[in-house]
């Protein structure tokens, strides 16, 4: 895979290498990196990723040697424009709720014949889970612009808002903290880090309708299950297993409380 | 011990104020059960509640009287200095504000943590990279005096912060066994000496 962290290092020591220190240092790093995201948003290195995803969607693979092009993600067989701006959703055939990566599994296995333990398995940017990222940056490509849309309408929707709901405000572990510990506020931030409100609408738009995302800090690009792996990891959690249920319902959670916001994925972050 | 003495409730009990019915809520903690595995030193059973972490996981904090319940058994578990020195060497203390690792599934170990007070706190004069989650302690020192009461005080805050506020963000430092006596007093150092950065332009 095309990995496009050279240029991006580059790019980053010019913005933020020049930065003075002083009492307001704090202030300029973060428009520095605000800039930074700017001036690259003609430019996103996820188009690197996307276009192997693009190939990837398209080739013949696994035992049945078939391609991912009649794969539905909710719009219908094939249809990629639009389809993640609106998940996760509730599919009839599978009779469960489904994020992007869970839908994109499935498809796999039944498409392909390909045994989705395999990506649930794999470690993050490696083998299946390397492909699976491409697959999802080239789909989530083609939502960018769009509004988000999660349709909460269906009992098994309404019933996983609740759960994640449950779980974005569940405390547990050596230091207590839940999601809400770290995105249950207006204005905070981590270290130099913003912080969204995730409870808010404006909060989870901006939280969830930008990843996917690449991350200029260490050149890669993750996926939103490996956004929520992370999240977990800081919030010193036992870890949670691929597209568990815990983590489709937060992402009910997260996506229907950003209902309406905009899509501007692949996202770029620091 | 006291981490897994929770388990046999898991199943039961809603948290106080929940308005969400009794099915769901089963339903949250079996799907809470299955959805995470141990990792390395993460271990599964991090995923079960203490009582006062289910008295906080809502979007409301839980009624007054459950607070000062939850205040009242935290403060009985906070254990002062044995030799009744509360300070260490504040150059110490400033490396574990800094450290913000410890206790993930990559960490190697449960010891050896720092204590991440820069993710949350404003505290010294030079440190521009701080978080806001907690009030600044900037010139905390200076600003407080060093009475015995506010000595006191704050290495109760730092050893179990939930003792002050029963549902405070901050961790229980001391009674989760995040951080060692020995690091807690060479934090008390920095926040205290008059020559620490947090006191001293
Ligand atoms: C101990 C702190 C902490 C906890 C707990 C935490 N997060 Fe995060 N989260 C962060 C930080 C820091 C970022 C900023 C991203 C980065 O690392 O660059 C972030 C980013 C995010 C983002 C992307 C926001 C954006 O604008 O890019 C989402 C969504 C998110 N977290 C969701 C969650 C959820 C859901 C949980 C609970 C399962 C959670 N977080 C728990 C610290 C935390
Ligand atoms: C995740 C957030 C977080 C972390 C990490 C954290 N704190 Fe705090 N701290 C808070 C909050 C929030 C308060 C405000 C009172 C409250 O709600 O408990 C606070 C309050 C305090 C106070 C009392 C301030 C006062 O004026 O009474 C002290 C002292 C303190 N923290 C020290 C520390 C030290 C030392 C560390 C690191 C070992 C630390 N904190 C780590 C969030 C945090």
């Amino acid at each position: 895979m095309v990995n496009p962290q050279k240029y991006i290092v580059l790019a980053l020591a010019a913005t933020l290498g020049s930065l003075p220190l002083g009492a307001s240092a704090s202030d300029k790093l973060l428009d520095g990196i605000n800039e930074y995201r700017e001036a690259l948003a003609d430019g996103n290195p996820s188009e690197l990723v996307a276009a192997e995803g693009e190939e990837l969607w398209k080739t013949p693979r696994g035992p049945k040697n078939a391609s991912l092009e009649k794969c539905d993600l909710g719009l219908g067989a094939g249809v990629v424009k639009g389809a993640s701006a609106q998940l996760p959703r509730f599919f009839k055939d599978t009779g469960k709720v489904q994020d992007l990566e869970t839908r994109l599994m499935t498809c796999m296995e039944t498409l392909q014949g390909l045994d989705p333990k395999a990506v649930v398995e794999a470690k993050w940017l490696k083998g299946e889970k390397e492909k699976m990222a491409a697959l999802v940056a080239y789909v989530v490509t083609e939502s960018n612009g769009q509004k988000i849309k999660v349709d909460t309408r269906h009992p098994e929707m309404k019933k996983m808002y609740e759960l994640g709901k449950l779980a974005f405000y569940y405390r547990t572990g050596p230091m207590d903290f839940s999601c809400a510990t770290c995105h249950g506020d207006q204005g905070k931030r981590i270290r130099m880090q913003e912080l969204p409100d995730l409870r808010t609408q404006e909060g989870a738009a901006a939280g969830w309708g930008s990843w996917p995302a690449y991350r200029v800090s260490n050149g890669q690009f993750w996926t939103m299950q490996h956004r929520l792996n992370d999240c977990y990891r800081q919030q010193r959690t036992a870890e949670p297993i691929y597209g568990s249920d815990v983590t489709i319902a937060l992402s009910v959670y997260l996506a229907a409380t950003a209902n309406g916001g905009k899509v501007v994925t692949p996202g770029i972050k620091r | 011990m006291k981490k897994i003495s929770t388990l046999a409730v898991l199943l039961l009990a809603l948290p106080a104020a929940w308005a969400g019915s009794e099915d769901t809520y089963a339903e949250f903690k079996a799907m809470m059960d299955r959805s995470f595995k141990t990792n390395g030193i993460a271990a599964k059973h991090r995923m079960y509640q203490l009582d006062f972490q289910k008295s906080c996981s809502q979007e409301k904090q839980p009624p007054k009287a459950e607070m000062a319940r939850i205040e009242a058994e935290q403060l009985k578990t906070i254990r002062y200095p044995a030799d009744g020195k509360y300070f260490g060497d504040w150059k110490q203390g400033e490396k574990i504000a800094t450290s913000g690792r410890g206790l993930t599934w990559t960490d190697k170990t449960p010891h050896d943590n720092g204590g991440g007070c820069y993710n949350c706190h404003q505290m010294s004069h030079h440190e521009v990279s701080y978080g806001t989650i907690g009030p600044s302690l900037l010139e905390y020192g200076k600003v407080r005096g060093s009475t015995d009461e506010i000595i006191k005080y704050t290495w109760g805050k730092i050893y179990n912060a939930k003792a002050f506020n029963a549902c405070s963000n901050m961790p229980r430092n001391g009674d989760a066994e995040i951080l060692t006596e020995q690091q807690m007093k060479h934090l008390m150092a920095f926040l205290f000496d008059p020559a620490s950065p947090v006191n001293k332009k």
